[in-house]
């Protein structure tokens, strides 16, 4: 109870970036709202009733004076919407190579999936210096994913995946919380991001190794729950081929074409009847209430290594 | 002087001539002399008995809905917790939230001092259909009859936003219920702003033209507007919320097909223009309080008068800034992040004039003033941190924190509840035909403006430092901040009771207000205070400009 804080750490460029406008804004909202304050109490005592002061040709009104205190404010307001609004885009568009770590958000704790199989709840952790992507799912409510030292949170929305990307470029550990009220526990709901060196983030895959990547967990999901039955090499099913599928444009049977990303991959596992590619008969069943989000996102991840075969001919 | 030889006899409340009767002449013939039964009150027509049932239980909810906040300010002394569970914290501020917005919040200006001083003020004899106008509080009260068994019956934890599938299919309180009474009262809202329009339109007395209708006038014509449209579209969202919950046809629910998002949207389609439901009136009281503080007219009236509407209008197009982190397209929220700048600009106008109006007027710093002092003060700390919080890249970082809270208080409790106080210390005089004391008043405008700023400013710094809202337990490095808070809220309870005190004690002892105390322009001021049951003996006639105070034109001595 002892330190009072003024200012929440900062683990990242963008962070920076963010604190740069939000002080900005606020000289701004001073510089506005000054004269205001100044003048009101100033006009209250020098035109204090009963006081001697001239009043002589009062204005009620002055048009070319209303408009340029309602036009100059707005114009300065908008230099910071062109700032705020270019780094808010940039937030929209991971770079390519990102390291891709997959997030279920459930009532009410997060669980973390790493390309390479390691798994986490709660704590996520993450190398300096290097983008990170996360495709966000969840199994209930809305959750939302939240680090104040990145200046950054994503709603976390059951039915869709979000994404959040990022560059820590400090190590250390920050707190992580859930932001958007999801139930009892909602402010329980939350851990801590570690930002690690290259070489201590590799001890920590290390460490943590388990058995296979998460492409290769997916990869034995699609065997054991069927899947390859179906859209395996094998199969004497008619169904889609999914190799070099991921990231292609799908022609659908009522005559859309759409791409196939995570969120396609998704709905065809969950909802299958409401995308179907075109030439293919409705026969795939839901695995809704089946597969959690975790299993989903492993077979996304397995399909998506899969994108660099050649695809087959449809039988 | 009464002859003190007489036996003493208990004054005969009929005989309106008795000189014992503790009401002042004026009230022995006013509308609160006409019938005493409880009927009376119960089945009344007048809108300004109207007015007064809801100032009561408006001021009843007020008080329930700052109980609860109590609890949670109590609750959040100790970062782990005080008094209640997580479960119980989650109700508190639901029943907070939601009792503060529906029952308190959206009816508070607009139907007790609306209600009381439109007719009066545009020269009626009462609003255009008043039994209308009762069955509105009836409305009202039924809502509030049912908000109250949600009490009772052990609350509900959804946060007053009933984001779904929270609430449509996780929750585990008396969610149906509660949704039923924000449905109920919104009936109450749609028929109140029905009456207002038609009577705004079809009531003006002789040479009231829209020229000259007093500001107040002009913003709750605007509030109206966006009660009856906005309104329905609440209704219906709520509705199937309930359908969702009750009959799992899906809407919002992915597991039943349905889209979490599209909740939000209809959500805030409404919620965001209730801001300004919230909001307008109170501009409308300000305008008001300010001119009659200076004896000046309101610096530039038709932009003031306009900018009500071009609010009223705008507020509907903003309402996806709550959704700048939920997943909507981020070039949705770009439009709609300019939108919100935008929709600053006539707010922004409005303040800059108010306080062009205080120039070279007779500014007398009495409660009124100072409560209006006090809300453009806190509004504009609000509104200056609603613009920081459009800016996408800045939100995405304080949204759904404390930051948010202390904005949204700023804007709802510093300034709407500011100019509520501020309008039952201008009016009144005019309601009850007392005077209060005015050093009270100016004591406890300063006191809640003080007891404001200090719980709600250490929430903006909890809400950069990333302290998110509905936390019941939070990191104690915040605890510093949030015991400021609390202690800044024990501060605003006792002074949010100390009107209480001596405007009761003015109804038995206050001075006779006589018609126009304040010397104000504006037709209210033109008959007895209180007023008569039919307002005015002959229909008014307007000549002038509103707020005609004399010009100077010579210096004085």
């Amino acid at each position: 109870m002892s330190h009072l804080p003024l200012w929440p750490l900062e683990a990242s460029a963008h962070s920076g970036e963010v604190d740069r406008l939000v002080i900005g804004l606020v000289i701004l909202s001073i510089l506005l709202s000054a004269p205001v304050f100044i003048l009101m109490a100033a006009f209250a005592v020098k035109y204090r009733r009963g006081r001697t002061a001239d009043r002589r040709h009062r204005i009620d009104h002055n048009m070319a004076l209303e408009v340029s205190w309602a036009v100059i404010p707005f114009l300065l307001l908008l230099v910071f919407y062109t700032w705020s609004t270019e780094l808010f885009l940039e937030l929209r568009h991971p770079p390519a190579d990102a390291l891709e770590i997959d997030v279920v958000a459930k009532q009410w704790m997060w669980k973390f999936q790493h390309p390479g199989g390691q798994r986490e709840i709660n704590d996520l952790h993450v190398p300096l210096n290097r983008a990170v992507k996360l495709v966000m799912a969840s199994q209930d409510v809305i959750h939302s994913l939240f680090v104040p030292a990145l200046r950054l949170k994503q709603d976390v929305v059951p039915g869709r995946y979000t994404t959040l990307w990022f560059k820590a470029d400090k190590t250390g550990s920050y707190p992580l919380r859930c932001s958007q009220f999801c139930g009892t526990d909602h402010s329980l709901m939350g851990g801590h991001l570690y930002v690690l060196s290259a070489s201590d983030y590799a001890r920590w895959l290390e460490q943590s190794k388990v058995d296979g990547s998460l492409a290769a967990q997916g990869a034995t999901l699609f065997r054991d729950r069927g899947c390859s039955g179906c859209h395996g090499a094998a199969s004497t099913v008619k169904a889609p081929s999914l190799n070099g599928l991921f990231g292609r444009p799908v022609p659908l049977e009522n005559g859309q074409v759409v791409t196939a990303d995570e969120q396609y991959i998704r709905d065809s596992i969950l909802l299958p009847q409401s995308q179907i590619a075109a030439g293919y008969p409705h026969i795939m069943p839901t695995f809704q209430n089946v597969l959690s989000e975790d299993d989903v996102l492993k077979l996304v991840a397995y399909i998506k290594s899969l994108a660099t075969l050649t695809p087959e001919r449809s039988r | 002087m009464t002859d003190l030889s007489m036996p003493k006899e208990r004054p005969d409340p009929h005989n309106i001539e008795d000189r014992g009767l503790s009401e002042t002449p004026a009230q022995r013939e006013s509308y609160l002399r006409a019938g005493n039964t409880l009927g009376s009150w119960f089945f009344t027509t007048d809108h300004k008995r109207i007015a007064v049932l809801y100032l009561i239980s408006v001021t009843f909810f007020f008080f329930i809905g700052g109980a609860a906040a109590a609890l949670i300010r109590i609750d959040l002394l100790e970062p782990n917790g005080t008094i209640l569970t997580n479960e119980g914290y989650n109700r508190a501020f639901t029943l907070h939230g939601v009792i503060m917005v529906w029952f308190f919040l959206i009816p508070s200006i607009p139907n007790t001092f609306g209600n009381f001083l439109i007719p009066l003020m545009i020269g009626a004899r009462d609003l255009a259909f008043p039994r209308l106008n009762l069955a509105s509080w009836y409305i009202y009260v039924l809502g509030g009859l049912c908000t109250v068994y949600v009490l009772i019956a052990g609350g509900v934890d959804t946060g007053w936003t009933f984001y779904t599938p929270l609430s449509s299919m996780f929750a585990h309180g008396q969610v149906v219920m509660a949704a039923t009474a924000v449905f109920i009262v919104g009936f109450s809202s749609i028929l109140t702003g029905l009456n207002f329009i038609v009577t705004i339109h079809k009531l003006r007395c002789p040479g009231m033209t829209w020229g000259r209708l007093p500001l107040f006038v002009w913003s709750h014509y605007a509030t109206s507007l966006i009660l009856v449209l906005a309104t329905p579209v609440l209704s219906i969202t709520l509705a199937l919320i309930a359908a969702e919950r009750l009959f799992g046809i899906g809407v919002f629910n992915p597991a039943l097909g349905g889209d979490p998002l599209l909740y939000q949207h209809l959500f805030w389609f409404y919620s965001h223009p209730a801001v300004y439901i919230m909001v307008l009136p109170a501009l409308g009281v300000v305008s008001e309080l300010v001119a009659a503080a200076a004896r000046k007219p309101v610096f530039g009236y038709k932009v003031v008068a306009g900018c009500s509407i071009a609010i009223a209008a705008i507020g509907f197009l903003v309402w996806g800034h709550h959704m700048f982190v939920s997943g909507q397209s981020p070039y949705a929220s770009a439009v709609f992040s300019f939108l919100s700048l935008a929709v600053a600009v006539p707010s922004g106008i409005k303040v800059y004039n108010w306080t062009a109006t205080l120039y070279k007027g007779h500014v007398a710093i009495d409660p009124p003033l100072l409560f209006a002092c006090s809300f453009i003060g806190l509004f504009v700390v609000g509104g200056l941190t609603g613009l920081i919080l459009a800016m996408l890249a800045v939100d995405v970082h304080v949204h759904d924190t404390y930051f948010v809270i202390a904005h949204f208080h700023y804007i709802m409790v510093g300034g709407t509840v500011a100019a509520y106080f501020g309008a039952l210390h201008f009016w009144w005089p005019k309601i009850t035909g007392r005077l209060y004391s005015l050093a009270w008043g100016r004591l406890s405008a300063l006191l809640i403006f003080l007891g404001f700023n200090l719980t709600f400013f250490p929430q903006f710094v909890l809400g950069y430092l990333g302290m998110p809202r509905r936390y019941h337990h939070y990191p104690p490095e915040f605890q510093v901040w949030n015991v400021f808070s609390s202690t800044g809220s024990s501060i605003l309870a006792v002074t949010y009771l100390l009107p209480f005190l001596y405007l009761f004690y003015s109804l038995r002892y206050g001075d006779a207000a006589g018609p126009n105390p304040w010397g104000a322009t504006g037709l209210e001021w033109t008959v007895p205070s209180p007023p008569p049951k039919h307002n005015f003996e002959e229909t008014p006639t307007v000549s002038g400009p509103p707020y005609d105070y004399p010009m100077e034109f010579e210096e004085r001595p």
